[in-house]
């Protein structure tokens, strides 16, 4: 296990380790900083290669106490190749379809979202600071995350979400014994609610006094992608933006394999994604300024509904500094995008990766984004948590008896429907038995 | 104007563990000029070198972010409640 200690980003003071996220001589955030001399030593490919397949394999490279021995098998989810998403997003065929690149956290264990990265790490230093009691702010996945682990950990959790979240991650949260405190605001009111409380309670908030630690659960997603892509960076990643911490972690965990000699260095572009109805990063970096505008978000995409990003003065430096751009897409693009990746990948996403998926194609369309180069697009959570917002997309079709007879007709109506809306007519012709 | 204002516990070691404060100010200028007088210590820790506000610092009036209600234009109103939080943030540039 490395060492590693709080480091304040902006003028250096060091904290050493301690449930806290801000500087008090600056107000600013703290950072885990590590001692990159002597993991240098210590580190290797091949060690990496030899341990299972979890986000564990990179503990070297996590804030974890001396002799934590994780309970749970997180992470190292999925890379996927995605020609045929590639061809609907950019019209790429052939060898440059194979460009691009799903991190699929959808099916990251043990609560389907990449926020199990984070609270992992998280609640392995609450347990080393002696809470009881863990909890956070949340627009869902969180919740179910720190649900799931406290009750693996054995510790309490009180989780704070806005009254609106989707019923299955309300009832994501519940199933784990949690203590569910719906908030009559958005997040961000959630969020400066729990601000509050963290000063009165001793509890141990994920993402406010263990914020510095949590958020570093975050760089496993770029040490997989790293090490999956056999140990090189892409060229491009397009990350969903809610808080803003996941790019900037991303670009860090690629800072840390290149200064290790892990991977080769590369300027790797970093593509932010948003919705429209909750842009204040994406506006940012499109009107040029460096600093957020708070929003009041009005999205499906409520996992994304973060109107003053805590990170997103981060973010925008990330993706300014790495040549990259961002983008935000409407609601009815976001249940396309869903659509999409499932009709073409075979992968559920909910609403957060239908905006990184539209948002991507965006990006092609704008020519930011080129096929000839990777590009990684992060899915950073389930479908099935946010089906409410495919309600009503698809019609329920009629029962038929168990006949062959009626399904052999059934067959024929359906063809030539689907021919018809898709207006094809031989088809049409072949469907309605008039053709050969 | 009476309003109130709230200092989280991470800036009331430059308080002397003062938690709320009533005072009269009018915005966001006046409020911060009565903290400077009663909280020499505070001043830092509010604004930058260039004395714009500092970016990891929320001001809320009545739970709304002041941004939202005009932000240093804002006229406070009799017994408005203002919150100092900090934000939390975990960046890493």
């Amino acid at each position: 296990m490395s060492d590693y200690e709080l480091r304040c980003r902006e003028c250096g003071r060091t904290w050493g380790n301690q449930p806290r996220s801000i500087c008090d001589d600056c107000f600013s955030p703290l950072e885990v900083a590590y001692d990159y001399d002597a993991l240098r030593a210590s580190i290797s490919r091949e060690q990496i290669a030899q341990r299972s397949p979890n986000m564990w394999r990179y503990s070297q490279l996590l804030p974890l106490p001396r002799g934590y021995e994780p309970r749970l098998p997180v992470g190292f989810t999925p890379l996927l190749q995605a020609p045929r998403l590639a061809e609907r997003l950019s019209g790429t065929t052939g060898a440059a379809a194979k460009n691009l690149y799903i991190k699929n956290d959808a099916v990251c264990l043990p609560t389907l979202s990449f926020k199990d990265r984070v609270v992992a790490v998280a609640l392995a230093q609450a347990k080393e600071f002696g809470f009881d009691t863990v909890s956070c702010s949340s627009t869902g996945n969180l919740a179910n995350a720190v649900a799931a682990h406290a009750a693996r950990e054995g510790l309490k959790a009180w989780v704070f979400i806005p009254s609106d979240l989707e019923p299955a991650k309300i009832l994501g949260t519940n199933v784990f014994g949690a203590k569910v405190v719906r908030i009559a605001g958005n997040y961000d009111q959630v969020n400066r609610l729990c601000s509050q409380i963290a000063d009165e309670h001793r509890w141990g908030f994920v993402n406010v006094n263990l914020r510095p630690y949590y958020a570093e659960g975050s760089k496993t997603v770029g040490f997989e992608i790293a090490e999956q892509l056999g140990w090189r960076l892409p060229d491009n990643v397009v990350c969903p933006m809610a808080g803003g911490s996941l790019i900037v972690k991303i670009k860090k965990a690629f800072d840390e394999l290149v200064k290790l000699g892990l991977v080769e260095g590369k300027d790797v572009k970093f593509f932010g994604a948003q919705a429209t109805g909750c842009s204040p990063i994406s506006t940012a970096v499109k009107t040029g300024s460096s600093e957020i505008e708070p929003q009041k978000p009005t999205t499906i995409a409520r996992s994304l509904a973060i109107g003053n990003p805590a990170d997103g003065h981060y973010a925008i430096k990330t993706i300014k500094g790495s040549g990259g751009w961002s983008e935000d897409i409407s609601d009815p693009e976001v249940i396309d995008s869903i659509k999409v990746l499932a009709e073409t990948e075979g992968v559920f996403t909910e609403t957060a990766g239908g905006v990184t998926v539209g948002t991507a194609g965006k990006l092609y369309r704008q020519d930011r984004l080129n096929p000839e180069e990777t590009t990684v697009l992060c899915i950073t959570g389930n479908g099935l948590k946010t089906t409410d917002v495919l309600t009503g997309v698809y019609e329920t079709e009629r029962a038929i008896s168990p006949k062959l007879a009626e399904f052999e007709n059934y067959l024929q109506q359906t063809l030539l429907r689907d021919a018809k809306t898709a207006d094809i007519p031989g088809v049409a012709a072949e469907a309605a038995g008039v053709g050969a | 104007m009476p309003i109130t204002v709230q200092i989280p516990t991470a800036l009331r070691r430059h308080t002397s563990g003062v938690g709320s404060l009533t005072c009269a100010a009018s915005n966001l200028g006046e409020l911060f000029s009565v903290l400077d007088e009663k909280f020499p210590d505070l001043k830092p820790h509010l604004r930058d070198d260039q004395g714009q506000i500092r970016r990891f610092l929320n001001i809320y009036v009545n739970e709304e972010d002041i941004r939202f209600l005009g932000g240093q234009t804002y006229a406070f109103q009799e017994g408005d409640e203002v919150l100092l939080v900090p934000s939390i943030a975990g960046g890493s540039l």
